[in-house]
């Protein structure tokens, strides 16, 4: 075996430049690979944890008949004191914090431009505002009894060149059907890192938000954050009510969690191109590899070498091969991902709606162990099938026939 | 005793409808011990016949038997065990693999045939020395000339100390010093050893060594004469 091996890597150094360049083909293929799935399970994860911590919560509870395209107000539609209903949600074991919230459609208007807006009423002194609160640019946070402040998302602030102070007028849909316009400070500019989330939504004080949409004290839903998501089915069923209907984070992003089973799918399919391709580059450097050494393969099977034996140090040249490019490709890959997961991939996507999915300003590669096994795995696999077809060609050659071979 | 048998042979080669008689029933014994010269003008079928006798390829009718076992029939990975034990070849090109020292192209045969790493030593040591080329063990082959390369190739030849050992032109690609010395090698090997060379040769120089020389004529033996000594 030893012998098998020093041969095999003898063979290699014989054209090191060919085996250097066939080896990082296969390097190349899977650095690529580990950046493509490290850069998804950063987006995908990314992407769902925004999702639940910006816009649906792990849970929601709201009024059956409650028809999130349209962001009813209908008093119908909504949850009839819901700081009650949310402390008895919040009473739940492993809910961490409930919340009542309410949603309309409006838009802002300052002197030059207006830009439509998702009006959120929140709770200022909840636990689940901490993504705005940390996220404060400038001026302060509301206060549950301001009643006149909004705070306004970094990106939409940056659209109307609005600073903390301003003023600026605020129309909103009205539970009457009609729209209401009031004048309104900008209390402060928050960031979440999401412009398609900071573009769109304005937040105001519940009370201040229940006042001017005519929906007095009620709320649109109860936003649930749970200690540990696993535990959503759970809390579920202890939840249900006549005339509620609790939803999930993967109802409510129902987008979201299929992209991420389909990115699954379409990542391996995209895992076999990319190593077919390197899997050339290893099967023509081995046949090449051959027909080169024709006459070699006669002498040794003139010696008396079997055939098995000859395919074998044929496909040890390969797994040679595959470790090196394996190592060259987890160095480079590694080195790379290492870089993205620190600073992050700069990716800024606007435009997505509220119903869409949200995407961070920032990707963070994160590699799995299980991305980063299976991979190495499949680039192995790959390059030794590679290899197979020359060494099976190497085993079959007549000696006579080798032997009167050029080289 | 006989090493090799060759009884009424015939070897034809097909190319697409072309049919090339090689071979056309060909008689031969050769016998343990026995140094001898294969010779005729190109074409006449000596490394045809050298072929079927190092068991490298198979008779298209005809008997071919080594040390008494029928070989005719074996299949590939037989033939290779046959050669592994019981051949030992050298070719007209300096035969050696490139990559590996002098040392480990005469362990190679030794390594396939399951000798332990103490055998294999003194095996090649004694080899090397025998073909004057104690000092070059771990020389690799583009540092050794042509006729320490033919040298090595026999040492090889030699490791598993086969009973026959096939010499195709073995004198073909070196200069009258070098053949002079290789087939020196060989005779003493033959005297000292006993093993039994055939090789194929057209070179009147060589013919000289041996001691029996068969004549192959249009695929056929044409005639066989033995010297007891060399010329």
């Amino acid at each position: 075996m030893i012998q098998m091996l020093k041969l095999a890597f003898r063979n290699l150094g014989r054209n090191r430049r060919r085996s250097f360049f066939s080896a990082l083909a296969m390097g190349m293929a899977l650095a690529l690979l580990l950046m493509m799935a490290s850069f998804i399970q950063g987006e995908m994860g990314d992407a769902i944890d925004l999702a639940i911590r910006l816009q649906s919560g792990h849970l929601q509870v709201r009024a059956a008949s409650y028809d999130e395209a349209k962001t009813s107000l209908k008093w119908e539609d909504l949850i009839e004191n819901p700081d009650q209903v949310a402390t008895k949600v919040a009473s739940i074991g492993p809910v961490a914090v409930a919340t009542p919230r309410l949603y309309a459609s409006g838009f802002v208007t300052t002197r030059d431009e207006s830009a439509g807006v998702r009006v959120v009423g929140i709770d200022p002194l909840s636990a689940a505002n901490a993504p705005y609160r940390d996220g404060m640019r400038e001026g302060e946070f509301l206060t549950p009894d301001d009643r006149e402040g909004v705070l306004i998302g970094w990106t939409l602030a940056n659209r109307l060149d609005l600073s903390a102070g301003d003023q600026v007028s605020l129309s909103v849909n009205t539970s009457g059907g009609e729209v209401d316009e009031q004048p309104f400070t900008v209390r402060g500019i928050y960031s979440t890192g999401t412009s398609g989330f900071d573009s769109l939504t304005v937040l105001l004080p519940l009370a201040k938000a229940q006042a001017i949409t005519g929906a007095e004290n009620r709320a649109s839903s109860i936003f649930v954050l749970l200690k540990d998501a696993a535990q959503t089915d759970a809390v579920i069923a202890a939840l249900q009510a006549p005339g509620y209907t609790v939803l999930t984070w993967r109802d409510m992003n129902e987008l979201l969690v299929q992209t991420e089973d389909l990115s699954a799918s379409y990542m391996g399919f995209f895992y076999l191109i990319v190593l077919g391709i390197a899997a050339t580059v290893i099967v023509n450097t081995q046949i090449m590899s051959v027909y080169e050494r024709t006459r070699e393969i006669g002498i040794l099977s003139a010696i008396g070498m079997r055939g098995r034996r000859l395919m074998a140090i044929f496909l040890t040249e390969s797994a040679l091969l595959a470790v090196g490019g394996i190592l060259l490709g987890l160095i480079v890959g590694g080195i790379v991902i290492a870089y993205f997961t620190r600073y992050g991939f700069p990716l800024s996507i606007e435009g997505f709606g509220i119903t869409g999915m949200l995407f961070g300003d920032t990707i963070y590669t994160q590699l799995t162990v299980k991305d980063t096994v299976n991979l190495t795995l499949m680039s192995f696999v790959v390059t030794l099938l590679a290899g197979l077809y020359p060494a099976v060609l190497a085993s079959r050659m007549e000696p006579v026939v080798a032997l009167r071979a050029e080289k | 005793m006989e090493v090799a048998k060759v009884e009424n042979v015939t070897r034809v080669y097909t190319v697409g409808k072309v049919e090339t008689h090689a071979l056309r029933g060909v008689d031969l014994t050769i016998e343990s011990g026995e140094f001898t010269a294969l010779v005729g003008p190109s074409g006449s079928g000596k490394t045809t016949l050298l072929q079927l006798l190092g068991c490298l390829d198979r008779p298209t009718s005809g008997r071919v038997s080594i040390s008494g076992k029928d070989v005719s029939q074996l299949n590939r990975d037989q033939r290779a065990d046959m050669r592994r034990g019981t051949i030992g070849f050298i070719f007209q090109f300096f035969a050696l693999i490139p990559t590996l020292t002098a040392y480990e192209n005469i362990e190679m045969p030794l390594l396939l045939d399951g000798h332990s790493a103490a055998e294999r030593h003194a095996r090649i040591a004694e080899l090397l020395e025998a073909v004057g080329l104690g000092d070059r063990g771990t020389s690799r082959p583009d540092q050794l000339s042509g006729g320490q390369q033919q040298r090595v190739a026999i040492a090889r030849a030699l490791a598993v100390k086969p009973s026959l050992i096939l010499a195709d032109e073995p004198t073909a690609n070196l200069d009258t010093p070098n053949g002079q010395q290789v087939m020196e090698t060989m005779t003493r090997l033959n005297q000292d050893t006993g093993v039994t060379f055939v090789f194929a040769t057209h070179d009147p120089r060589v013919i000289q060594y041996a001691r029996r020389v068969v004549t192959l004529r249009d695929g056929l033996v044409a005639e066989d004469k033995r010297a007891d000594k060399k010329s």
